[in-house]
């Protein structure tokens, strides 16, 4: 379990992170929602020590993170920022290959190979192997990533952002996997997104933030309801049930206007056709 | 297109590097003085060498932290307060004050005012500018220039005497090498190529970046600071020894770029210093045997380094 405690950031006056307090349980998929400027990736690169916070304190597993080794936390926790685009040559097992630096330092052994095989596997990266990766996909580069945070073999993986640019289809994709992770290697994973069909859809908890503030947190039954997103994203979001998950249907155009009384009628009037055919 | 390896790669050029070498040590040796032909030139190459192994290990290793293949120390302005730095002397000194004849005063006073100078920039700016790349290399161009005109200024001030003096130590150039100097040089420069050796797999994951590198259980903040202590040495070092050498590093380490396409830092630097190598080696062969030493090293180096620089330029521009 990790705790964070009054984490807070400022830049000149501006308080991005405003002593944020949350736990994230072990085992589960912890999404982290919010609007654009809520400090949600100020908070995942605080929590992973990437970013030094101006107060309070990070525990995981009772232990303060900002005073561990660094080398030590790296076979703990990993952290997948967005990717940026790297200007090097090289290869998909190379890259890869990088996850195993917090153990063999370098010289890979022939468990660090094995390892290595089985995320490459686990990812289905096989073919693309020996690609360098700025010949790949927005997805099949991510995918890349992700199998060096598997690599790493850490209790907690956090993603900030890992669907952002990726398709319907790649998007899904990287959430079965992130699922299989929890469900098969009992990772515990922590995601900072922004579509919240998909936070609803695949995670355990979800925490939301506001201003740099956590505005609530539970499980994805908990947070996901109407009055709740409404206020957080100060627009009008409907939710319905859709094969036993929260849908938030929230373009607000014309569809907007339908009211539930609206909705009935056209039911009706569908069943009525029908009836008569 | 049938892919070398990189260890034959690696191979083919040490073979070509020691036949440069040997080559020139040998040609065109008149038995008559070769006892005194041959100790003059092993000198040269021992300069070279060392030179050769600062400017290349240092260029990379900085490359790898800015993330970028177009800025080097030098072009950040070290070279214009290296000529700074040695008009000052002459200007306030006068041509026979015993700073500017001393070579050893000369030596140790313009690499401690170079490592200073390259810390501050380096410490100050990077902070300043969070590595933003275009904004450092701005800010070093501005830095440069006016350094250079802080000297020219002076030089327009000084005696025709005093400045052909100056001049000679304005161009890079391993003619006039002071071999008392060439064994600090190599201890210092042996010295800080072993350090970062000792931990070079760092460097690898260094240039995934910081975050990568933080997640990956590396000290990227306090290694970049202890890195660009090694480079300010290494560069200053070199520019001490010879003289500006300004587009040196940035041809070298972007043909080991182009000949190893890895991220290794291996191949990088043992490929960059053994380019480096060859280049001065080339280079000091045409200006002593082609043009009759009429034509200083850095003037051959910078045509080629710049006209390179502008490739890369122009190449970077089209993506």
């Amino acid at each position: 379990m990790i705790k964070v405690r009054d984490i807070a950031k400022s830049y000149g006056e501006k308080k991005v992170v405003d002593d944020v307090s949350l736990s994230i349980e072990k085992g589960k998929i912890t999404s982290l929602i919010g609007p654009n400027g809520a400090g949600k990736s100020t908070v995942i690169s605080m929590v992973t020590r990437l970013l030094d916070k101006d107060s309070g304190e990070v525990l995981i597993e009772g232990d303060n993170i900002f005073t561990q080794p660094n080398n030590a936390l790296a076979k703990r926790i990993s952290i997948l920022k967005q990717t940026n685009h790297l200007e090097l040559k090289i290869t998909v097992r190379e890259l890869v290959s990088f996850g195993r630096y917090p153990y063999s330092k370098g010289r890979l052994k022939d468990e660090d190979h094995r390892i290595i095989d089985e995320a490459i596997e686990y990812m289905e990266l096989g073919e693309l192997e020996d690609r360098y990766i700025d010949e790949l996909s927005g997805g099949q580069r991510q995918r890349a990533y992700i199998a060096m945070t598997i690599v790493q073999d850490t209790e907690y993986i956090f993603l900030d952002e890992p669907l952002n640019n990726l398709d319907m289809k790649h998007s899904v994709q990287i959430m079965q996997i992130l699922r299989r992770l929890v469900r098969e290697k009992g990772k515990t994973i922590i995601i900072v997104i922004h579509d919240i069909n998909f936070a609803s859809c695949y995670s355990d908890n979800i925490i939301a933030l506001k201003n740099g503030r956590v505005a609530v947190s539970g499980t994805k039954h908990e947070v996901i309801k109407k009055n709740i997103l409404e206020e957080i994203y100060e627009m009008e979001i409907n939710i319905q049930c859709i094969f036993g998950h929260n849908i938030c249907i929230y373009f607000d155009d014309q569809a907007g206007d339908v009211t539930e009384d609206d909705a009935q009628e056209y039911a009706q009037t569908v069943a009525h056709e029908q009836l008569r055919a | 297109m049938l892919k070398m390896t990189n260890n034959k790669v690696l191979l083919i050029l040490t073979a070509i590097t020691i036949g440069a070498v040997a080559l020139y040590m040998l040609y065109d040796l008149n038995p008559a003085i070769y006892f005194y032909q041959l100790p003059s030139r092993v000198k040269r190459i021992a300069a070279i060498v060392i030179v050769g192994v600062a400017i290349a290990v240092s260029t990379v290793i900085f490359q790898t932290i800015v993330k970028n293949r177009i800025l080097t120390p030098s072009i950040m302005g070290l070279d214009s307060v290296y000529v700074f730095i040695q008009t000052s002397m002459i200007f306030f000194g006068g041509a026979s004050s015993a700073i500017v004849l001393n070579s050893k005063a000369n030596y140790f006073v313009s690499m401690l005012l170079l490592v200073i100078f390259t810390l501050f920039v380096f410490r100050f700016l990077f902070r300043f500018t969070k590595n933003n790349v275009f904004l450092l290399l701005l800010i070093g161009i501005i830095l440069g220039t006016l350094f250079g005109n802080l000297a020219t200024f002076m030089q327009m001030m000084i005696s025709p005497e005093d400045f052909l003096i100056l001049q000679n130590s304005l161009f890079g150039s391993f003619s006039a090498v002071d071999e008392s100097l060439l064994g600090i040089t190599g201890v210092i420069v042996v010295l800080s190529v072993l350090y970062v050796l000792r931990d070079f797999n760092s460097l690898d994951v260094m240039s995934l970046g910081r975050d990568h590198a933080m997640n990956l259980g590396v000290d990227y903040d306090r290694k970049v600071s202890q890195l660009l202590i090694v480079i300010a040495i290494l560069v200053s070092a070199a520019t001490a020894l010879v003289g500006p050498m300004m587009f040196l590093g940035l041809l070298v380490v972007n043909i080991a770029h182009e000949l190893f396409s890895t991220y290794r830092h291996l191949y990088l630097i043992i490929g960059s210093v053994l380019i480096s190598v060859l280049t001065l080696v080339l280079g000091q062969m045409a200006i002593q045997f082609m043009f009759d030493g009429g034509v200083e090293l850095s003037v051959i180096i910078n045509l080629v380094g710049g006209l390179y620089f502008i490739y890369l330029m122009l190449r970077r521009s089209k993506v």
